[in-house]
């Protein structure tokens, strides 16, 4: 049933048959490419002059310390703010976060506290009337989280045994199916949700209701959507009929989903097949030559990355930067064996040429060795040009995730539309293990009131003595202290994500997924090899405890030599296994949030940093406060059997453990690669 | 039947072809001025058994491809002459490929049992990397305080064992560059028939620091590594016009 005249020259299928059906669309209509990249054009003079008044104010931005601009009034919601442009009439795809390119916007419904913060530091003034409406009479969702901490959560968190939690701060990492807007048009989506709204009848037990208020918070993000395209002069009520249009709506969507969620991590999904097919038929009409597909594409890109968020410095201190984590998944193979991959994902890899590297888009290569040879000499040579490209193992990830799956921040893939995550920060095993020594006190922390080591678990039996520690009995009481610290992580997220989505849900990124979703409850592990190590040490050298006045085990004396993870050596490799697995079937134990799927994993790329800052000396040798290695690797200098033997042992890692994900920061100088271009 | 083994790296991608799992053995009569793992030169290292070593080496074999296998370095590999034919004979039962990184220095052309064992080893290994360190013999035991008959001697009976080798000359200024000695080494690389590449590698100084924690001095203090267009020109004469 072809209604709409967006839809003519497109196959017919499920997709148009009364239904929300992306992956179907793509199926039908895709044409996969295995040529090389000789067709691709050159930026345009719009282009270049575009990318100059970027490149400029990103000089100015720097000089002024971070912020250029930054909004202290106007609360973002998809239409608080007039038109902004870099350049109307260069511009082939419109929209800023505020009215202004550079200028932040103001985003409270995390936390007022955090906003208000972020602008103090940068030298500007909350206006106080915002700052009365959002602690008098709008509650956010930091207000929420704090009200019902319990104080052993609270401790926890001041411990930083867990950290890092997405308690004052968006949360992020939900992806919405952006290219819904493109393909059917807002009102086809607004009728769709009205209908599964109307579907939830009967009792109204809680459940029902809050899935009836959300539904409604949904289609009315919806409307406000259509209302922030009118905005920009653009009609996106009815699907595209153009490629420049089904960019723009898009990319309109995911404009809406960045001025209304300040998200740790906010990707935009897996879009190049989708894009190519209105590309490729407007191509074939003789409606753009290459050069305008190619514009649009750079024009897409350079909005992309000037996406930016007011943060605290601390903020960025965790995360090394200013990161948005707008993460593009590009190629793979669809489970029919063709691969996905499309002209457009050569545009989108181009952009790195046309408006050379940036870190963001986060462009995300989902690489199989069956991808056409083409493609990967492609990305090779790109690769070696600007290292802006990231590869993951679409073979592992497609296995459960199918064909339609994105990435959200570094790792962690969903299926787009069908599957949104609880982001979930990490719980530091490292220092569980120290609590396991010491009965759950803290090695650093001090009671305000009674200035002795603060008891942050309940008080378990420590372990007595001077003896050399037996590694029996500390795995038995760290085994005892992870079901601790488990069963306080599931509860402490359930908490922070019932207030999310209760003070800052994020109804216009949802309003793009099926309404029937699979929930993500994605907890985290820092830590991971540091305790690995330490428990290594334990078991083969000779540990001896290094007590404070307060009888506090604070250092260890190591005699002898114990094998190091990161060295494919199973000794210390199946320890760090043993850890893995452990800790993720007692969270899988609990209750999780809406019914959510618990996942881990171990990807700390950046805030391992900051972790190691808070936990002290480690029975591997390791100083108190210095960093813990990122995500699963090896701690740093401790692997010397060369990279093969350290990615080796990170493979060991079950992935079906750590199904949110596991990274390995690996870094490797050009002439360690071979001496010659092949 | 053991070796002594100084280290082993499991993504080498410099010694031979593709990826390779690389063993360095411990021990070499040679004291090249510019070496930079003199932490392999005299006792010390583990005792390993060739099972050991190809358990590791194995774990490594979905990385081979069709061109990587495992190299023997050091040190000077051919000391352990024994373990290292055992080695790849242990190897090659398994399809793997394998090289040997020498200088030829343990070869003993006039000596039955040393031309036997390295006649055994040719049998299982597939390359050898033979690294002429001078051409000319009096600045050979200048630079290395051995002779470089050895090397050549070895050089010559590969070639007429129809074993295949890479030649690698390591470009140090001042000591290795001339033209005059590039041209004569390239005139014994065409004197062979089994050569299928030469390497030029510009002396680095990243093994200083090794000497530092050794307490040893460094020989090459304050010489630099080469310009470009001298390791340029040093490939030119040693490889120009060559298949």
């Amino acid at each position: 049933m072809m209604q709409y005249k967006g839809w003519e020259g497109f196959i017919p299928g499920k997709w148009c048959d009364d239904e929300v059906n992306v992956r179907d669309f793509i199926q039908r209509n895709y044409t996969p490419y295995d040529g090389d990249s000789t067709f691709l054009a050159p930026a345009t003079e719009a282009t270049k002059k575009l990318w100059d008044i970027v490149c400029d104010l990103t000089k100015k931005e720097i000089a002024a310390g971070g912020v250029l601009n930054a909004d202290t009034k106007i609360v973002s919601t998809l239409t608080s703010h007039g038109a902004g442009y870099l350049d109307k009439d260069l511009e082939k795809i419109v929209g800023l976060q505020t009215d202004e390119p550079f200028k932040r916007s103001l985003q409270p419904f995390g936390g007022i506290r955090m906003s208000e913060g972020a602008l103090n530091m940068y030298g500007y003034e909350l206006d106080p009337q915002v700052k009365e409406i959002f602690t008098k009479y709008r509650k956010t969702h930091n207000e929420g989280v704090f009200d019902a901490y319990t104080p052993e959560m609270r401790a926890a968190r001041s411990a930083h045994i867990l950290t890092g939690l997405p308690d004052a701060y968006g949360r992020g990492r939900i992806i919405g199916d952006y290219r819904r807007v493109a393909l059917y048009g807002v009102d086809y989506l607004i009728q769709k949700k009205e209908e599964d709204k109307l579907a939830i009848n009967g009792d109204m037990t809680p459940e029902k209701v809050r899935n009836r208020e959300e539904l409604a918070d949904q289609v009315k993000a919806l409307k406000a959507l259509k209302e922030m395209a009118a905005i920009y002069g653009c009609d996106i009520s009815k699907p595209a009929e153009t490629a420049q249009q089904a960019i723009q709506a898009l990319y309109f969507g995911y404009l809406a989903a960045v001025k209304d969620q300040n998200g740790a991590a906010m990707s935009i999904g897996r879009n190049t097949t989708f894009l190519d097919i209105y590309i490729q038929r407007d191509l074939n009409k003789g409606l753009i030559t290459e050069e305008q597909a190619q514009e649009f594409i750079d024009h897409f890109i350079m909005k992309l990355r000037i996406v930016k968020f007011m943060r605290t410095k601390e903020y960025n201190e965790l995360f090394s930067g200013d990161p948005t984590w707008v993460t593009e998944s590009i190629g793979g193979m669809g489970v029919d064996g063709r691969s996905l991959v499309t002209k457009t994902a050569f545009r989108v890899l181009h952009t790195l040429d046309n408006l050379g590297p940036a870190p963001e888009p986060n462009l995300t290569v989902l690489w199989s060795k069956r991808l056409p040879a083409n493609f990967k000499k492609y990305c090779a040579e790109i690769s070696i040009r600007t290292s802006s490209i990231q590869y993951e193992s679409d073979e592992l990830m497609s296995a459960e995730m199918g064909d339609d799956y994105a990435i959200a921040c570094c790792v962690s893939c969903m299926k787009v539309g069908k599957d949104m995550q609880f982001f979930g920060a990490r719980a530091n095993l490292a220092k569980c293990l120290l609590y396991a020594i010491n009965g759950g006190k803290d090695e650093i922390m001090k009671d305000k009131v009674t200035g002795k080591p603060m008891q942050v678990s309940p008080e378990f039996v420590p372990i007595y003595g001077d003896d050399a520690l037996n590694y029996d009995e500390v795995c038995q009481k760290f085994e005892n202290m992870m079901t601790w610290l488990a069963d306080l992580y599931v509860n402490t997220l359930n908490l922070i994500h019932y207030m999310h989505d209760k003070y800052s849900y994020e109804a216009l990124e949802m309003a793009l997924h099926d309404t029937e979703v699979r929930r993500f409850f994605a907890t985290g592990i820092a830590g991971l090899s540091c305790a690995a190590d330490s428990l290594s040490a334990i078991k083969y050298a000779k540990v001896y405890p290094v007590r404070n006045e307060d009888g506090i085990v604070v250092d260890y004396k190591i005699e002898g030599e114990y094998p190091k993870y990161g060295n494919n050596d199973d000794r210390a490799d199946e320890i760090a296994v043993w850890i893995v697995k452990t800790f993720m079937k007692k969270v899988k134990s609990h209750y999780t949030y809406r019914d959510s799927v618990p996942t881990t994993s171990i990807l700390t790329i950046t805030s391992n940093v900051v972790y190691g800052k808070k936990t002290g000396n480690t029975p591997d040798g390791r100083r108190g406060g210095t960093p813990l290695a990122p995500g699963a690797n090896p701690m740093h200098g401790r692997d010397c059997n060369g990279a093969l033997a350290s990615l080796e042992s990170v493979a060991k890692i079950p992935y079906e453990y750590s199904r949110d994900g596991i990274s390995n920061t690996f870094s490797i100088t050009p002439g360690s690669l071979g001496r010659e271009d092949d | 039947m053991t070796g002594r083994i100084h280290s082993f790296e499991s993504f080498g991608t410099v010694d031979g072809p593709g990826i390779r799992f690389v063993v360095f053995l411990q021990g070499c009569p040679l004291r090249c001025q510019y070496c930079h793992n003199p932490d392999t030169w005299g006792a010390g290292g583990e005792e390993y058994t060739v099972d050991a070593v190809v358990e590791r080496a194995l774990r490594y074999k979905n990385y081979f491809g069709d061109k990587g296998g495992v190299t023997v370095t050091g040190g000077e590999p051919l000391l352990q002459i024994d373990f290292v034919t055992q080695l790849f004979t242990a190897l090659k039962a398994k399809g793997i490929h394998t090289c040997v990184d020498t200088s030829g220095i343990a070869f003993q052309p006039d000596n039955a049992n040393s031309v036997e064992k390295h006649e055994k080893l040719l049998q299982v290994a597939d390359l050898f990397l033979l690294d002429i360190k001078h051409i000319d013999d009096e600045a050979c035991k200048k630079l290395t305080g051995q002779s470089n008959a050895h090397t050549l001697a070895f050089a010559k009976f590969l070639s007429d064992h129809g074993k295949t080798m890479w030649i690698r000359q390591v470009l140090v200024p001042g000591i290795t560059d001339g033209e005059e000695s590039l041209q004569k080494t390239r005139a014994f690389i065409d004197s062979l028939n089994t050569v299928d590449r030469v390497e030029v590698l510009p002396y680095h100084t990243m093994g200083e620091v090794k000497y530092e924690k050794l307490g040893m001095e460094y020989p090459l203090k304050g010489v630099p590594t080469p310009t470009k267009e001298r390791v340029q020109f040093a490939k030119k004469i040693l490889t120009e016009g060559r298949p």
